[in-house]
C-alpha cells in the first residue's frame, strides 16, 4: 500500500468514507512515521498513542454504519496550548509542569464531535510567545525543510540520470542538501514541522501576531488566522486575549478549510465568540476570481526586504491578474507602528494573563520562606526568559504613571490601524496580498536574533498588522528561494471573509503548486 | 524612556519574579532595547482617536443569572501542588 501519511485530508476523507482504508490503518501509519522522525524534528511533546487508536476504532465503527462525521477518522496533531482532557497540555512551559486539564477546549471539543483523531500535542515556543519555536521547554523544533545548493559534479559515464540531469559535456547539476539545521517558525513551530513532514494529516495552531502564518510560510503548509471571534478561545491557555485566535496549519488550500469548518463555533463559553453562523469553506475553492479587488499595499515593501521575497510578491500579483482581479495599489499609512503597538499590548495583556501561574493552584512550586517568596521562586524558576522578558515590558507599561503613556497610546495607534484597513475596504477592495514574512527560515540559534530581541520580533513585520485590526489573514505558499527554502505570501480579508481568503489563496495554490521537503529525517 | 537596574528590580518585584543582579544587569538591557524599538509611538499623532476596547464592534454577551455549573471542588484542584481536603495548600500567611 502507497504511504497512507501523503494524503491529503480530502484525499483520506474520501477513501475512508469509501471503505478503502480504514481509521485504524491511517492512524498507525502516522503513529509510526512519528516514532522515526520525532526524535530528529521534536515536533510532538506528547503522543498519545493509546488514545489515537481508540478513536479510530470508535471512527471506523461509525464509518462502516456510514455514519461517520466531517473529520471523521483523520489524524490530527494539537498544539499544546489547547486544554486536553486527562491529556499534557503545557504550553510548553516549565511552569505547567504535569498540568492536565479536566476540561477539553471548545475547539478540540469540535474537532472529536466530528470524528477527528487525536495523535498528541505539538511543540511551540512558551506560552506562545517566539518566532522560532526556540523558547519551548522542550528544546527547539527542526525545519524539515534545509537549504539546498546546485552542485556541477562530473558523471563517471556508467552512472547517468539518478536525479540530475546529464549534460552534454559528461557533468550534471545535482542539488545537494546542506546540513544546517533551521527553525520551522514560531510559535506553531510543532504543528507546522508535524504537517510539512508528514507527522499529522493537519494541526491547530493559534496566532497572536503570526504564529500560524509565519510558520506555515517558513514550511511551505497553508495556515489561516480567522477573524477575531470566529474560533472559541475557551479552554486555551491565554496569551493576549484580544489579540489570540485559533486556526488551522494544512497541507493545502483545501485542506485547511475543511478544518476552519469544523474548528470555527458560536460559543457561549466564550464571550468574545461572534453570533454568525460558519460557512461551507470548501464550497468557494474553484470558484473565479475574476472582477475580484486586490489591493497592494506599498506601506509593504520594507527597507533590507530580499529581492526573492520583491519576486514572489510581484509573481503573486500577476497570478490573481492573470485569474481577472482587478489589482489596485493601496496605502496602509499606520502599517509601521502595528509592531511597536502590539509590544505593548500584547506583553500588557500577557502580564495579567500570566499572573495565575503562582505555585498555588497547579503547575511547578518552589517552596520559599513566605508565600511572596514562592510565588517569586516559582515564577523565576518555571518561566523561560523570553516569557519573563514579556511579563516585566507588561508589568512596566501598565504600572503607575507610564498607563497612559504606553497603553492607552498603543491601544489608539490600534484604532488608527484599523482604520486603515476599513478605508480601502471601503473603497472597494476585497482581499489584500502581501508578502507572509519578510525573509525565508533561518538558522537555529541564529546569533543576531540571540543579541537582539527586537530582530527575532521582526519576523511578524507583515503578520501583527492582521491580529491587531482582528481581521483574517492567510499564508499560502507560492514558490521556493534560490536556496531551494519555502516562501509564502498572505493575503487579509474583510472581518469574516474568510471565503474570499480560501477562494484567492486557492488560485494562487493552483499557479503556484504545493511543496514537500526532501526526507532527511 | 529607558529603566535603570533599579526599576527593573522593582518591576521584577511587581510581577512576582525573583531576580538576581545578574538577571537584573541584563533585562536592564533588553528592555530598554524593546522601550527604544516602542518610542516611535510617540511621533502618531492620536487627537481625537479612542483607544481601541474591542477589534469587532459587539455588545457583550451576557448570560442568564442561574447556576450552570458547580460541585467540581476535585477537579479545581486536581492540579495543584498541594492540596488538603479540597483546599489549596499556600505557607502561612497570617501570623
Amino acid at each position: 500500500m502507497s504511504d497512507l501519511t501523503r494524503l491529503t485530508i480530502s484525499q483520506a476523507r474520501a477513501k475512508l468514507r469509501g471503505k478503502e482504508i480504514t481509521a485504524t490503518e491511517i492512524t498507525e501509519a502516522y503513529l509510526s512515521a512519528i516514532d522515526r522522525a520525532n526524535p530528529a524534528l521534536n515536533a510532538y511533546v506528547a503522543v498519545t498513542g493509546d488514545r489515537a487508536r481508540d478513536m479510530a476504532k470508535a471512527s471506523d465503527a461509525r464509518l462502516v454504519k456510514g455514519e461517520g462525521g466531517a473529520l471523521e477518522g483523520i489524524p490530527l496533531g494539537i498544539k499544546d496550548l489547547f486544554g486536553t482532557e486527562g491529556v499534557h497540555t503545557q504550553a510548553c512551559s516549565h511552569v505547567l509542569d504535569g498540568f492536565k486539564p479536566r476540561y477539553e477546549s471548545t475547539v478540540t471539543a469540535n474537532l472529536w464531535a466530528d470524528g477527528a483523531v487525536m495523535l498528541g500535542k505539538l511543540n511551540m515556543d512558551e506560552f506562545a510567545m517566539g518566532s522560532s519555536n526556540e523558547t519551548s521547554y522542550y528544546g527547539p523544533v527542526i525545519n524539515p525543510w534545509r537549504r539546498s545548493r546546485l552542485d556541477t559534479v562530473v558523471m563517471p559515464t556508467t552512472h547517468q540520470g539518478d536525479g540530475g540531469f546529464v549534460s552534454s559535456g559528461g557533468t550534471k547539476t545535482q542539488r545537494s542538501l546542506d546540513n544546517a539545521q533551521l527553525v520551522p517558525g514560531g510559535s506553531s513551530g510543532g504543528s507546522a514541522t508535524a504537517v510539512s513532514a508528514f507527522l499529522c494529516a493537519g494541526a491547530t495552531a493559534t496566532d497572536t501576531g503570526g504564529s500560524i502564518r509565519q510558520p506555515a510560510a517558513f514550511t511551505g503548509t497553508v495556515g489561516i488566522k480567522p477573524t477575531y471571534g470566529r474560533c472559541s478561545r475557551w479552554g486555551i491557555v491565554a496569551f493576549a486575549s484580544s489579540l489570540d485566535q485559533a486556526g488551522p496549519i494544512a497541507r493545502d488550500v483545501r485542506d485547511a478549510a475543511i478544518l476552519l469548518k469544523s474548528m470555527a463555533s458560536v460559543d457561549p463559553k466564550d464571550t468574545t465568540s461572534v453570533d454568525r453562523p460558519v460557512p461551507d469553506y470548501e464550497a468557494v475553492i474553484g470558484k473565479p476570481i475574476k472582477g475580484m479587488k486586490v489591493g497592494i499595499p506599498k506601506e509593504y515593501r520594507v527597507d533590507g526586504m530580499p529581492e526573492e521575497i520583491e519576486a514572489l510578491w510581484q509573481k503573486g500579483i500577476a497570478w490573481l491578474r492573470d485569474a481577472g482581479a482587478e489589482i489596485v495599489d493601496i496605502s496602509l499609512p499606520h502599517t509601521k507602528y502595528a509592531l511597536p503597538a502590539y509590544y505593548i499590548v500584547a506583553p500588557a495583556e500577557a502580564s495579567s494573563n500570566l499572573a495565575r501561574y503562582d505555585g498555588v493552584r497547579y503547575g511547578l512550586r518552589v517552596p520559599g520562606k513566605d508565600i511572596i517568596e514562592m510565588y517569586e521562586k516559582t515564577r523565576a524558576a518555571g518561566f523561560g526568559r523570553e516569557v519573563k522578558r514579556r511579563i516585566m515590558i507588561g508589568t512596566y507599561v501598565l504600572s503607575a504613571g507610564y498607563y497612559d503613556a504606553y497603553y492607552l497610546q498603543a491601544q489608539k495607534v490600534r484604532n488608527l490601524i484599523k482604520r486603515d484597513f476599513e478605508n480601502v475596504f471601503a473603497d472597494g477592495v476585497d482581499v489584500i496580498l502581501t508578502p507572509a514574512t519578510p525573509s525565508a527560515a533561518f538558522g537555529i540559534a541564529d546569533e543576531d536574533m540571540a543579541a537582539d530581541p527586537v530582530k527575532m520580533y521582526l519576523n511578524d513585520i507583515f503578520t501583527v498588522t492582521v491580529n491587531m485590526a482582528g481581521l483574517p489573514g492567510i499564508a499560502v505558499p507560492a514558490g521556493l528561494d534560490p536556496k531551494g527554502l519555502p516562501l509564502g505570501l498572505q493575503l487579509i480579508g474583510r472581518p469574516f471573509e474568510e471565503e474570499t481568503l480560501f477562494q484567492t489563496a486557492a488560485v494562487i495554490e493552483q499557479a503556484a503548486g504545493t511543496f514537500q521537503p526532501e526526507k532527511w529525517w | 524612556m529607558s529603566v535603570d537596574v533599579k526599576t527593573v528590580k522593582r518591576v521584577a518585584r511587581l510581577a512576582r519574579i525573583a531576580v538576581s543582579e545578574e538577571d537584573a544587569e541584563r533585562m536592564t538591557g533588553e528592555l530598554n532595547a524593546i522601550l527604544g524599538f516602542v518610542e516611535q509611538l510617540n511621533e502618531v499623532d492620536v487627537s481625537g482617536i479612542e483607544p481601541m476596547t474591542s477589534v469587532t464592534p459587539m455588545e457583550m454577551k451576557k448570560r442568564r443569572d442561574v447556576v450552570t455549573d458547580g460541585n467540581k471542588a476535585a477537579d479545581i484542584v486536581a492540579n495543584a501542588p498541594a492540596t488538603e481536603e479540597n483546599f489549596f495548600l499556600v505557607p502561612k500567611v497570617v501570623e
